[in-house]
């Protein structure tokens, strides 16, 4: 880990202080519009969801299922670019929630690495997730982030070795990410078995805040994952929201009343078993 | 077979262990693929240095697939074209393509490997129906991405790929074309990495996809050098292929890559032609970036996003290329060239009436572009050039897209 401090830490160590994890809350720029995406990222820190996770749209997002992939497709089909993300990271952020921008690494090689870590960090944003960049092929964005003081969360998956995990987190600042379930983002019936053994697995390795995703979408599986994670990471069930939903009003409202249900839920999480974070 | 008729100098060297093309290759993927492809990586490596796996992949390249396929000098071809053509005659091969011998040597990893269960992307169906060829000689499972357009663009492939046991699944995403049915063999790659075998396509993807689809479609020019040497008792001033994702074009260029006075053509395909936007050229129109887990030429608009590739080839419409194609372009030892359409079919239409060849639409590339570069090359050599060129595949699949082309199909001619 770099020595550098990281920018989402804070929040981190006040929710450690309350005893609950974070919730971080996913949804891709621009959708449904540019305005709209703003909107519902606004609705959702009202009925309190911690830390916005915004996506930038891709057109091949090989980690995503069916409801990110159609969230992003309109997106895409409604023009939004890649600054438009950093508009919208600029007015999420003036909330006063850390805004994390997760991202597929074409358009940010497009962009140009290092102008986008610029940017990220003048709109504000803590850093980015980068589900298909593993660190051996990170280097202009290690030194990037290193440059403009941001972090950076890459991917930790059940089928890490301890090496891999170990060499991982290394090069994360701010919390690693657990994918809980091999296999791409959606809400699932249940939540995984493989997540706490993984948790724990990188526990050993390092004191770095861990976040979990892939599969939540109710306030009582929340719960559970508060009981072992750092953050609990939602995003196909509160994005179904706003595609399930024409009505916008209806839509927000739908939004509001899921982000309240697992805010309650990370505040609900079991208590911290052997496997919880020390301190 | 003479001293020098195997080229032991061929560079080994690439890729780097971490399956890096100079800038190019690479592995963009998902943390939870890592495992799996060094479990791939690690069986290549040793299956290449196994004696009796070897021995395997060439007993039934030889018995099933029906190689070393012919060379076959087509002198009434080579008239029009004003050089000494050959033609390597991979379209002779069972299921008609070059295909058959990666999906040979990727089936026997995959046993190798102890899984059960193979999926496959495909465009027109032809990697699609090698697979599943493949899948029904090893009685493993075999599940096929196809998109939605081009199941229904290719429903006789569909049927054949079905015939042999295989699953077809139409993709419904993003462009519903071979690019999405890739982004979707990935997520099931994912979710089912214990069990499964990604058996893909083509020279590109993720570090060791690119490397081991060239070892096993390398027979191509090792086959076709020989040949050459036997039959003409020289090598080829030129070897040309066509370029979708690369891997019959690799396939032949392998063996000549340490013969510095034998000129490698790849031809894209220009569709409408690279100035209209309307191609699937992504070394010749398009520019340096990330897809499908590998850093390439990519189709892609200003902000990264890829954009759709055109072609009348089903088999050349893909918005990326191998790495090791980016790799040879870059350091100039290939030269690329675009073939629009309408070239690709005035070649196929000269070879069918020439030689009584039908060619697959894509090979049609290879042999518009060898058309082009004759009078070039025999200018430069002050003599009639004698060009190798990889006919890769038959053109029974494309008999319906061919007689829409020319007008010909009944309903259009009561
Ligand atoms: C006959 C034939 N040639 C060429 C190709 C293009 O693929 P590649 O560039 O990998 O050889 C295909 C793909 O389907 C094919 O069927």
């Amino acid at each position: 880990m770099s020595e550098r401090t990281s920018r989402i830490g804070g929040a981190f160590d006040k929710a450690r202080v309350d005893g609950r994890a974070l919730l971080v809350g996913c949804m891709p720029a621009g959708f449904p519009t540019v305005e709209g995406s703003i909107a519902a990222m606004k609705a959702m820190v009202d009925a309190g969801v911690d830390v916005i996770e915004v996506e930038i749209p891709y057109s091949d997002p090989v980690m995503d299922g069916p409801v990110i992939q159609r969230a992003s497709d309109i997106a895409l089909a409604g023009g939004v670019r890649t600054r438009d993300t950093l508009r919208i990271v600029e007015a999420v952020a003036a909330t006063g929630a850390p805004v994390v921008t997760m991202t597929y690494w074409n358009p940010i090689e497009r962009y140009g690495v290092d102008a986008f870590a610029r940017d990220l960090a003048a709109a504000g944003g803590t850093g980015l997730i980068t589900p298909d960049l593993i660190p051996e092929e990170a280097g202009d964005w290690l030194a990037a982030s290193d440059a403009h003081g941001l972090d950076r969360t890459f991917l930790v998956a059940p089928s890490s070795t301890d090496e891999r995990l170990a060499m991982t987190a290394g090069h994360c600042r701010g919390f690693v990410y657990a994918t809980a379930i091999m296999g791409v983002t959606g809400a699932r019936s249940q939540t995984s078995q493989a997540a706490p053994v993984l948790v724990s697995r990188v526990r050993e390795i390092t004191d770095l805040p861990v976040g979990v995703g892939l599969g939540v979408g109710t306030g009582e599986q929340a719960a559970t994952v508060a009981g072992y994670a750092d953050a609990v990471i939602v995003g196909s069930a509160l994005i179904r929201c706003l595609l399930d939903t024409p009505d916008d009003a209806e839509a927000l409202t739908a939004l509001r009343d899921l982000s309240t249900e697992l805010a309650e839920g990370v505040r609900h999480g079991l208590p911290r078993g052997a496997g919880g974070r020390p301190g | 077979m003479s001293a020098d008729a195997t080229n032991a100098d061929v560079p080994a060297q690439l890729p780097d262990a971490a399956g890096h093309y100079g800038p190019f290759g690479g592995r963009f993927v998902p943390e939870a693929l890592v495992a799996a492809l060094d479990e791939l990586a690690s069986a290549h490596r040793a299956a290449m240095a196994d004696e009796s796996f070897l021995a395997e992949f060439a007993g039934l390249s030889r018995d099933y697939a029906g190689t070393p396929s012919l060379l076959y000098e087509a002198r009434r071809f080579s008239e029009r074209a004003g050089a000494r053509v050959l033609l390597k005659r991979e379209d002779l091969n069972h299921t008609g393509a070059h295909k058959v011998r990666n999906v040979l040597g990727q089936a026997l990893l995959t046993r190798r490997m102890g899984k059960r269960r193979v999926i496959a992307e495909t465009g027109a169906g032809q990697h699609g129906v090698a697979a599943a060829t493949a899948a029904a000689l090893f009685d493993l499972e075999c599940v096929v991405y196809m998109g939605q357009v081009d199941t229904e663009r290719q429903a006789l492939n569909v049927a054949r790929m079905r015939m042999l046991g295989a699953t077809v699944v139409p993709v419904t995403t993003g462009s519903r074309t071979l690019k999405d049915a890739m982004n979707e063999a990935m997520r099931d790659w994912v979710a089912n990495v214990d069990e499964t075998h990604y058996l893909i396509g083509t020279a590109a993807g993720p570090h060791p996809f690119p490397a081991l689809v060239r070892d096993f479609v390398r027979g191509i020019g090792d086959e076709a050098r020989t040949q050459c040497l036997d039959q003409i008792g020289a090598l080829p001033d030129a070897v040309t292929a066509c370029v979708g994702g690369g891997s019959n074009a690799l396939g032949i260029f392998h063996a000549f890559t340490g013969d510095p006075q034998v000129r490698l053509y790849g031809f894209e395909a220009g569709g409408d032609g690279v100035g209209t936007g309307r191609h699937a050229a992504s070394i010749t129109g398009g520019s340096t970036g990330v897809l499908h887990g590998t850093r390439t030429f990519v189709l892609q608009d200003a902000d990264g996003q890829t954009q759709e590739s055109h072609s009348i080839s089903a088999g050349l419409d893909y918005p990326g290329v191998g790495p090791e194609h980016a790799w040879l372009h870059d350091t100039g030892r290939a030269t690329y060239q675009p073939v629009t359409d309408d070239e690709a079919m005035s070649a196929f239409e000269l070879l069918c009436r020439t030689e009584g060849i039908i060619p697959a639409i894509e090979s049609a590339h290879a042999l518009a572009g060898t058309l082009a570069v004759a009078p070039k090359l025999a200018a430069e050599l002050g003599r009639q050039p004698t060009i190798l060129v990889n006919l890769s595949g038959r053109g029974d699949k494309d008999v319906h897209t061919a007689g829409e082309y020319f007008g010909i199909l009944d309903k259009e001619r009561p």
